[in-house]
């Protein structure tokens, strides 16, 4: 038990060599992006081609393809910022706050083409691009707390400091965000519950939900691997002063110059 | 103007940080902050009514914007209302720190051996006291020129009493995270404002409510919850925000 406990605080304690990261995150960046590669091609064209139309709203309904794995990925991408912040106020770990500046313009997009999507669906169905509903609402304030995240990490020229006050922000957005959920849905819903729960079984059938659960998939490696592209640039310019970092360039400079 | 800022509770408590001959406790270190705040707003009176003038001017603007008509303005008096202060403390944030940050004191502050979190609350108290309460004391007036039903005004009122302190006290985080910028102030609306929202919302909804004659007293006490929830964590993250930003 207590072998288990210090390997785990070892392997935990690893994640803050920028080095350790950024010889390992090569290969998982590598294998994540081959699992995008094959999920988001799959996947779409499943959904876009072949999936069953929908008997009510036809074949508007297919842009729940890029909808859903929008929306669920800008708020996961949340949650990982906050987390990423909390270790980094905590343990102090570089990767960490490399992981929170990286991961906020990320989230930003797919939470922009999550608002975009669902208005492009909603002058179909709804037969308006815009509409003050509970849920909308709060995807565009999560969008304006992953705006004041990126602003706050430009501002700061230090970048230690930058990384603590993106940190504290993101922290202090995540607990936020779900007094904002609950009060804004108090105020106005309109939009539909959630499309998967963890605990029941999809209303939909499964020609429908597989391939959105395989673009949700492929959406998730996708992030992964620009994360990790992301994190992989922004060590190097970090840690350019270290020894290691400049054997590498020195390395990949001789090897063009060849 | 150095004059001014010399007040009995930094002198006091900066003695006892070096010499350890008196120790004021945490009670009056608060309030020694607390009266050195007020002390300094009320010596610069000008910059106490700005927020206050620019609060008239906005809701002002729309009657001149939207429309004179007194059904239309009724029914939006109270959303107007609270956008115009909510607007009005976001303007006045940016100074909360500032002239402290500014001169020193602020450093003075960190180094004081006691919770710093207590010390926050006592400048957000006395922020609060000098900006937020003249909205409130202002606002029936207003809500009169802008045609509400005086019914409401009761409830406009406590909504207002209730909220303006968790604003003050969302954005002392803000404040304190943007203090050593120079350009702090643009970035912190777009920080804070996101996270005003429930605020409004309740704040809103409550007088709403009343007006379509349905009970006021849940989303009463949900901004009671608010200004707790706001008032337990809030100096917590907004000390952590000061550290960060003196650090380096």
């Amino acid at each position: 038990m207590s072998n288990l406990i210090v390997g785990f605080k070892r392997w935990f304690h690893q994640w803050g060599s920028p080095r350790w990261f950024y010889e390992r995150s090569w290969i998982w960046s590598k294998w994540l992006g081959l699992i995008a590669l094959l999920c988001l091609p799959v996947g779409i064209v499943w959904g876009l081609v072949f999936a069953p139309e929908d008997y009510q709203q036809g074949n508007s309904f297919r842009i729940i393809y890029l909808h859903v794995p929008a929306a669920v990925l800008a708020q996961s991408c949340y949650m990982i910022m906050a987390a990423a912040g909390l270790v980094s106020l905590v343990w102090k770990m570089k990767v960490a706050d490399v992981i929170l500046k990286c991961a906020a313009p990320i989230g930003a997009s797919f939470c922009f083409l999550a608002l975009f999507t669902g208005a492009v669906w909603g002058k179909p169905t709804w037969g308006t691009w815009w509409v003050w509903d509970a849920r909308l609402t709060s995807m565009l304030i999560l969008l304006f707390l992953y705006f004041g995240i990126i602003a706050l990490e430009a501002a700061i020229q230090d970048k230690i400091t930058a990384a603590r006050a993106a940190a504290l922000l993101a922290i202090v957005g995540v607990i936020n965000i779900v007094i904002i959920k609950k009060s804004v849905e108090w105020w106005n819903t309109l939009h539909q519950p959630a499309t998967f729960k963890l605990t029941e079984k999809p209303a939909m059938p499964a020609e429908m939900w597989m391939p959105l659960l395989i673009v949700v998939i492929g959406t998730y490696a996708y992030f992964g691997y620009s994360l990790f592209l992301r994190s992989r640039n922004e060590i190097l310019l970090r840690e350019r002063r270290t020894l290691w970092v400049r054997e590498i360039v020195q390395s990949t400079h001789a090897r063009s110059s060849l | 103007m150095l004059e001014d800022r010399k007040s009995p509770g930094i002198s006091q408590t900066a003695r006892s940080a070096t010499a350890h001959i008196e120790n004021p406790g945490v009670l009056a270190s608060m309030l020694g902050i607390i009266r050195r705040d007020l002390l300094l707003a009320f010596r610069r009176r000008q910059d106490l009514a700005n927020p206050l003038v620019f609060f008239v001017i906005v809701i002002t603007l729309f009657p001149l914007g939207v429309s004179p008509e007194k059904s239309f303005l009724a029914s939006a008096a109270a959303g107007v209302i609270w956008v115009a202060a909510l607007l009005a403390t976001l303007l006045s944030l940016d100074s909360l720190f500032r002239a402290d940050y500014e001169d020193g004191a602020l450093e003075q502050l960190l180094l004081i051996p006691q919770p710093l979190f207590l010390l926050v609350l006592g400048k957000v108290l006395a922020y609060w006291l000098v900006t937020g309460v003249p909205l409130i004391l202002l606002s029936p007036l207003l809500a009169i020129m802008l045609h509400l039903d005086v019914q409401l005004l009761p409830v406009l009122l406590l909504s207002l009493l209730l909220g303006t302190p968790v604003l003050s006290l969302i954005g002392a985080i803000g404040a304190a995270l943007t203090v050593g910028l120079r350009f702090g102030g643009v970035l912190l609306s777009l920080l804070i404002l996101p996270l005003y929202i429930p605020v409004l919302i309740f704040g809103t909804g409550t007088v709403q409510a009343a007006a379509n004659g349905m009970p006021v007293q849940g989303s009463m006490a949900m901004m009671g919850a608010l200004l707790l929830f706001a008032l337990v964590t809030t100096p917590f993250a907004a000390a952590a925000g000061l550290r960060i930003s003196i650090a380096n």
